[in-house]
């Protein structure tokens, strides 16, 4: 299963450089949504996905799921949430200001240096 | 966002309900059973995006009269409070403490510190996602 | 009481002196700051007795005890004279700030903050045994000489050389940090008293030699030896008291402290002797040669600075000849380390004498310009007689000081003559020829100071102002020090033993037991020697240059400006500005794209490469756990989703793909058991889905903005080997575990020390609740940065201010 695992998660970091890589700045938005997932199944991934039970105290079962990369995750999940709520914010206010989501055209002038 | 679906907004009243208190018992539940203050907190906020989404936010905003960015704070002070309090106790900061208490009502109950620092986090995690999405849906 | 407390006192003093100079301002703010350095002289006075029977002080404050880094006072010789000479001379320029700077005008508040910072480092410098906190110190005094030379800040060339000296010393204290730290790793320890302990293994270690130079760049800089003496004509700018303290008296020697201090370590090595020796002399002539071309009076103190550091350097790269040599005749080498002394003391009297004069002469006349200065002698007798005692030690006539340290200097140059090791038989002639030229200068610019300044013709036109004789306050720091000139030289053997012999002891750890051991004798008169015959020669040719000197002066014009060191700084602060300037803007390009090109490009090389060159990547079938079938499921779902995400023509239709893969996600936590992720997964999916669509309204179409079909491959190529590598290390990284998890640990441990049982959550809360902590305060950050991003915004007026 690792070795499909792997796979997703390459494809996951391929479409997500991809649309970062664009011009459009919605597409970049798409990118690090995708990004951070990829980023979250790539951890769950590195700590094994062996262990038939969640990491939860039962009694007679000892074969835990790894606790660790859960608990990591977790915080980035939700982290990742507030970054895609300010990078939104930060995009759409940037349209409003300048009309444009080119990002070819975002690239500043001689009078900011 | 003016919606006028009745079905959604009847449904809605119930629901609301339904959906916070399950997020308060995943809360509790959390330090013995999958949950916890981030999941509880993100439960609580689907249950007040659902609120928006069948009334409108300003609605919603008379029947929840907070600022919720003042709940980010006092999540923030009960969380930091909590870890800082080990100090009194002359232990390393962030000791936690437990045991197990009677309660009326509830019976013996295992009470933990580390509840509180959670309670933290379901505060701040309730507050910021509703600041930001008040914030995004308020705005013209 | 440890006496290492009294390092801090003036720093500590300093906090009060912001609210003393604003409650109490009909008083001179310099009156309460004067206490501290008497107060720490006297203190430090009561050590000279029991040093001088060879006792030693040690006082300890803990202050990194797990890296061994503490602040040790260690008072010994040369501590306590340089402790005497920070905190006396520091009395008396306080006492002389006080009449010079003006209460009103002035902003004493900073003066008196930064020159009881300085104090600290200094005396923190010369008590220090730890390297790595004299290291601390010492640029510390580097800040505060900083601060003290733009202290007049709206000047141009005040900060031009506040910048100038900051750079030049704060470099070589960084050359001398990297010495330390060869030094500690060969003799294993930070304490100079055990690297002096420790020193017999260091020689011949590969990094020895390194270290010397290292350590030399560090002293060079510090106390202007050339080629870095440029930054001191420059420091001038400062107000004329800190020119008189840091740049004569004390910050400049903390580089022959060093040298002084670190004899012992190093005196085996040839080159130590012929580095410090050879630019010693070197400087000691550049500096005389170029003083007497200078026109500004504290310019031509500065040079002569320079030459005169020049001077105490060459001796003290000497003094370390005595370790390589014993039995008969070795006496005569001995004499250097006790010259280098003598003349310390010598010339921070009447050299700090000289620049209170001076301030004197700008202070009264309005100008320091030597051209048009002249016949101050009747008006300003006291002055007068003040620089002519600084000047003619400073050239070195009898009945001054100079006239004893200058006789020294001589006999250890002729005696390096007959040193017969390192080719010094060969070339230990050029010693004492440098020496007596670089003498012949001396003479001429102490007669030009002091004789154009106050003897010839009155050029009152000339002057700004009408010169008049000092007020008394003034005038009392200037004779106190000349008249300690004149008084060494009738009691230089009691100066010797109180404090030079010491000092000598100090810096000559292995040679002298006990103070007393050190046999030298001062006399005024040794009878027909080589040395009196050289004196002899400098006072009839350097009476006939000054004489002739009108004639000659213009020889200087023939060195063009820019083949000196400052045009070389110039030219390289210029090209350091313009160079990374343009570096920057070549590949600063302001495009989003590019700038994450280069990180993606970078990550994918050092990822690929260490994974190749470690020969790291390994797959583990074994390790692997079975197909699942929902899993395969999930994992074809997601890329479907993944596609159309790509490929989406509308923006809701790649919102929805992106929840899709959201909720994919979530699919494989609940099938690889984990609960509270699948849980937190679809509850954030939701949001954000209802996120997205309240934002819908300000979001554009996708659209392509007229990428190229190449552009379009280029990204593709790029994305694609982020992938791979992404792949690989997912494989690699399942696949080999180098330490065994934490995890078990949690494992175990989670009912009995944390009472929980969810250990996921156990984890958040308890085991890496700081992370948590901090956490949910980036969260809250984001919140607020939403809010102030779409509450706060520029009205339409600020808008126009903006663009204007």
């Amino acid at each position: 299963m690792e070795f499909i695992m792997a796979i997703v998660i390459g494809v996951l970091f391929m479409a997500a450089v991809y649309l970062i890589l664009s011009r459009s700045l919605l597409r970049v938005i798409l990118g690090t949504g995708l990004l951070s997932h990829g980023a979250h199944l790539l951890i769950l991934t590195m700590g094994g996905l062996g262990g038939t039970s969640p990491p939860v105290l039962a009694d007679g079962i000892t074969d835990y799921a790894d606790p660790l990369p859960q608990a990591l995750i977790l915080t980035a999940i939700v982290i990742s949430f507030g970054v895609t709520a300010f990078i939104v914010v930060s995009f759409y206010r940037t349209y409003g200001e300048h009309g444009t989501d080119n990002m070819n055209l975002m690239k500043g002038n001689d009078e900011h240096d | 966002m003016k919606a006028n679906d009745v079905i959604l907004q009847t449904a809605t009243k119930v629901v609301f309900f339904i959906i916070f208190l399950f997020s308060i018992h995943i809360f509790f539940a959390g330090h013995f059973a999958p949950g916890g203050g981030f999941v509880g907190g993100l439960l609580t906020t689907a249950a007040i995006v659902l609120l928006l989404l069948a009334f409108d936010l300003k609605t919603v905003q008379e029947a929840l009269p907070f600022n919720f960015m003042h709940i980010v704070a006092i999540g923030l002070l009960l969380a930091l409070g909590m870890a800082a309090g080990s100090f009194v106790f002359n232990v390393p900061f962030f000791t936690h403490a437990f045991g197990d208490y009677y309660l009326p009502l509830f019976g013996v109950t295992s009470l933990h510190t580390a509840m509180i620092f959670d309670a933290g986090v379901y505060l701040v995690v309730v507050g910021s996602t509703i600041t930001m999405i008040q914030t995004i849906g308020g705005d013209s | 009481m440890e006496f290492v407390w009294f390092i801090f006192l003036p720093i500590l003093a300093a906090i009060l002196i912001p609210f003393l100079y604003k409650t109490i301002r009909n008083v001179h703010t310099g009156w309460f700051v004067l206490v501290i350095p008497v107060l720490l002289f006297i203190y430090y006075a009561r050590f000279v007795k029991g040093i001088l029977n060879g006792e030693v002080h040690i006082s300890e404050l803990p202050w990194i005890p797990s890296l061994d880094i503490s602040f040790t006072a260690y008072m010994d010789g040369l501590s306590v004279l340089f402790s005497l000479l920070i905190t006396g001379i520091g009395a008396l320029v306080v006492l002389y700030s006080i009449f010079y700077l003006d209460k009103k005008r002035e902003k004493l508040n900073n003066f008196y903050v930064y020159l009881l910072m300085f104090m600290t480092a200094m005396l923190g410098i010369v008590q220090s045994d730890n390297v790595i906190s004299l290291y601390l110190f010492w640029e510390l005094t580097s800040i505060s000489s900083f601060l003290l030379i733009g202290y007049w800040f709206t000047k141009d060339r005040s900060r031009f050389g506040a910048l100038k000296s900051m750079l030049i010393t704060v470099f070589g204290g960084l050359m001398m940090l990297g010495g330390f730290v060869l030094l500690s790793i060969m003799g294993d320890s930070y304490s100079i008293r055990e690297l002096i302990a420790n020193a017999p293994q260091m020689v011949g270690h590969e990094y020895f030699t390194l270290a010397i130079v290292l350590i030399l760049l560090g002293a060079f800089t510090k106390s202007a030896q050339f080629p870095f003496y440029i930054w001191l004509p420059d420091a001038m700018e400062a107000p004329t008291p800190v020119s008189a303290y840091l740049h004569s008296a004390t910050m400049v020697k903390a580089g022959l402290y060093l040298v002084a201090r670190f004899t012992p370590v190093f005196a085996s090595s040839e080159v130590w002797i012929w580095l410090v020796t050879g630019i010693g002399l070197l400087t000691l002539f550049w500096g005389s040669f170029f003083a007497v071309k200078q026109t500004d009076l504290k310019a031509i103190l500065a040079f002569s600075t320079v030459s005169q550091l020049g001077l105490i350097m060459s001796l003290f790269g000497a003094s370390a000849v005595a370790y390589h040599v014993s039995g008969e005749g070795s006496a005569i080498f001995k004499f250097a380390a006790f010259a280098g002394i003598f003349h310390l003391i010598n010339h921070a009297m009447f050299k700090g004498s000289l620049f209170m004069v001076a301030g004197i002469v700008d202070h009264e006349t309005g100008t320091r310009d030597i051209r048009k200065l002249g016949g101050l002698m009747s008006i300003m007798p006291v002055s007068f007689t003040v620089a002519f005692i600084g000047s003619m030690s400073m050239a070195g006539l009898p009945p001054f000081g100079g006239f004893l340290s200058k006789e020294l200097f001589l006999t250890s140059m002729l005696s390096l003559n007959e040193f017969n090791l390192f080719n010094f038989d060969t070339w230990g002639i050029v010693f004492p020829i440098v020496a007596w030229i670089a003498s012949v200068f001396t003479f001429v610019y102490s007669f030009y100071f002091v004789f154009n300044t106050f003897a010839g013709k009155k050029k009152e036109q000339a002057l700004p102002q009408k010169p008049q004789e000092a007020p008394f306050g003034m005038l009392i720091s200037p004779v106190i020090l000349a008249a300690i000139v004149v008084v060494i030289f009738f009691i230089p053997n009691l100066v010797a033993k109180a404090f030079v012999k010491p000092a000598v002891v100090a810096m000559q750890t292995g040679l002298y037991e006990n103070p007393s051991d050190v046999a030298i004798h001062i006399s005024a008169w040794h009878g027909w020697t080589p040395e009196l015959f050289m004196t002899l020669g400098i006072i009839g040719v350097g009476f006939l240059l000054f004489i002739t000197m009108a004639r000659w002066q213009k020889l200087y014009d023939v060195q063009p400006q820019y083949l000196s060191l400052n045009a070389l700084y110039d030219s390289m602060m210029m090209f350091g500005e313009t160079g990374m300037n343009r570096l920057s803007r070549f590949y600063m390009t302001g495009l989003l794209r590019s700038y994450l090109m280069y990180m993606f490009f970078f990550i994918v090389t050092i990822t690929t490469a260490a994974l190749f060159i470690q020969d790291a990547f390994k797959v583990d079938m074994d390790s692997f756990s079975p197909v699942n079938a929902y899993g395969f499921l999930t994992a074809i779902i997601i890329i479907v989703a993944i596609c159309m995400v790509i490929f989406a023509k509308t923006r809701l239709a790649a919102i929805i793909a992106l929840g899709g893969v959201g909720y994919s996600v979530a699919l494989f936590f609940v099938i690889y058991k984990a609960p509270d992720l699948a849980l937190t997964q679809l509850v954030i999916e939701t949001v954000s889905v209802a996120l997205f669509l309240l934002a819908f309204r300000y979001l554009p179409e996708v659209k392509r903005h007229g990428e190229t079909r190449k552009i379009r491959v280029g990204n593709f190529i790029i994305a694609a080997a982020v992938g791979v590598t992404v792949t690989l290390i997912a494989l690699s990284a399942h696949s080999q575990k180098l330490i065994p998890s934490i995890s078990q640990y949690y494992k175990d441990t989670v009912f009995t020390e944390a009472a929980g049982g969810n250990i996921v959550n156990v984890i958040l809360v308890d085991y890496r609740g700081f992370d948590t902590l901090f956490e949910i305060a980036v969260l809250g950050i984001a919140a607020i940065g939403v809010y102030s991003m779409v509450k706060l915004r520029l009205s339409r007026k600020e808008k126009s201010d903006e663009s204007k």
